[in-house]
């Protein structure tokens, strides 16, 4: 009993740490900075075809993420 | 004289403007007077930029052509997304603008940052040669376009005599704008020699922000001027310095009248940047379904980054 109260405390206490707008953000940025790479890079054509979405879909998570609370 | 002011006051007093009257009389609110003021901005900003945007977007998913206006469109989805994104020629684009961005970003950081960090002493004469530093920023990019192009020329360019001066090469055995191999390099230096200024005025904002108690603390405690600089100067630079690097990086990506007055892009296609790509595709072959597209993958990228450079902004703003 008291094992299963210390697990849903502490999903709850991590769910409440991750979010916010501080780390969300930063998962947004890293993820809009890897398609902004994979648009540039000279190595792989398929990272190139997918930078696109990559980037897209990092901006648009910015855009959500920068209006959740702090 | 006096009689005048008492006048003066007598009428002031006799009709006195309460607050709100002028409100009742023309019966708008508060809120009603600022939607006023502020609608002609909002309608200018939706027809000069959101409207824009959207009818781009619509138009990258169509055949539209711009020069057969009159001819019917068909919806084509991501047809022209799919085209562009598996494109080898729009990815040795990239791979150009790549080049350019990341040279011109290093070298621009690596000099203002240099720059900032010796105006920053003080020296006799500091304002005067920052004034003299700031000036190629100062210059419209057409100009400096068309002056660099006289600077390169092999025959009576001075950029080669001053190169043929140090190495001992004939002035006129190579061409800057014509050669494969150094084209790329030469819109690298003039971009270098425009904006290392404004990169220097940023890493100086920076190290002007930084407290001198901070370096005096340091001294206390017998600090090299290596270990203040790496350990002071360097982190507490460093917001201002990814400012920069930002900043510039997302203009160079978008990068198209140095290109376009220094080489068009050639020789052969070795300086052709995406925003030169863009604008052959639109105005050249005009295919403006396929140029629309291929322009919202670069406002997505720029927007992007955008958002990353704002949020540098507040970290600095929060200092």
């Amino acid at each position: 009993m008291n094992l299963d109260v210390n697990t849903s405390t502490s999903n709850v206490s991590l769910t409440s740490r991750m979010l916010r707008r501080g780390p969300l953000e930063a998962i947004a940025t890293t993820i809009i900075a890897a398609g902004v790479v994979m648009l540039m890079q000279p190595f792989f054509l398929t990272l190139y075809s997918w930078s696109f979405a990559v980037t897209l879909f990092g901006t648009v998570m910015f855009t959500i993420v920068s209006k959740v609370r702090e | 004289m006096n009689d005048l002011s008492t006048s003066s006051q007598i009428t002031y007093q006799a009709v006195p403007i309460r607050p709100g009257t002028i409100r009742r009389i023309r019966g708008l609110s508060d809120q009603a007077l600022a939607w006023l003021f502020i609608t002609p901005t909002i309608v200018l900003l939706l027809a000069i930029n959101i409207f824009p945007l959207v009818w781009t977007i619509y138009l990258s998913f169509t055949n539209y052509r711009a020069n057969r206006a009159n001819a019917p469109t068909i919806w084509l989805g991501a047809d022209w997304y799919q085209s562009i994104l598996t494109d080898p020629d729009i990815w040795a684009a990239m791979q150009v603008t790549a080049h350019f961005v990341v040279w011109t970003v290093l070298i621009e950081t690596v000099l203002g940052f240099g720059l900032a960090f010796l105006i920053d002493k003080k020296f006799r004469g500091h304002g005067l040669w920052t004034t003299i530093i700031l000036l190629p920023m100062m210059l419209s990019p057409a100009v400096v376009g068309n002056f660099w192009t006289f600077l390169y020329q092999p025959q009576i360019g001075l950029f080669n005599y001053v190169v043929a001066f140090f190495t001992g090469r004939e002035a006129s055995s190579f061409q800057m704008l014509g050669d494969v191999t150094l084209s790329p390099w030469a819109i690298v230096i003039v971009d270098a020699w425009m904006w290392t200024p404004y990169v220097m005025l940023i890493c100086l904002a920076g190290l002007r922000s930084i407290p001198d108690y901070i370096y005096e603390a340091a001294e206390v405690d017998r600090a090299s001027n290596w270990r203040q600089f790496w350990s002071i100067t360097l982190p507490m630079a460093l917001p201002f310095i990814m400012l920069a690097v930002l900043f510039r990086g997302i203009e160079n990506f978008k990068m198209f009248d140095m290109v376009n007055l220094l080489t068009g892009g050639g020789p052969g296609s070795t300086t052709e940047v995406a925003s030169i790509t863009l604008k052959r595709a639109a105005f050249e072959s005009w295919r403006t379904g396929y140029s629309s597209a291929f322009a919202i993958i670069l406002f997505v990228t720029v927007f992007g980054l955008a958002n990353i450079y704002v949020k540098a902004l507040n970290r600095v703003k929060s200092r």
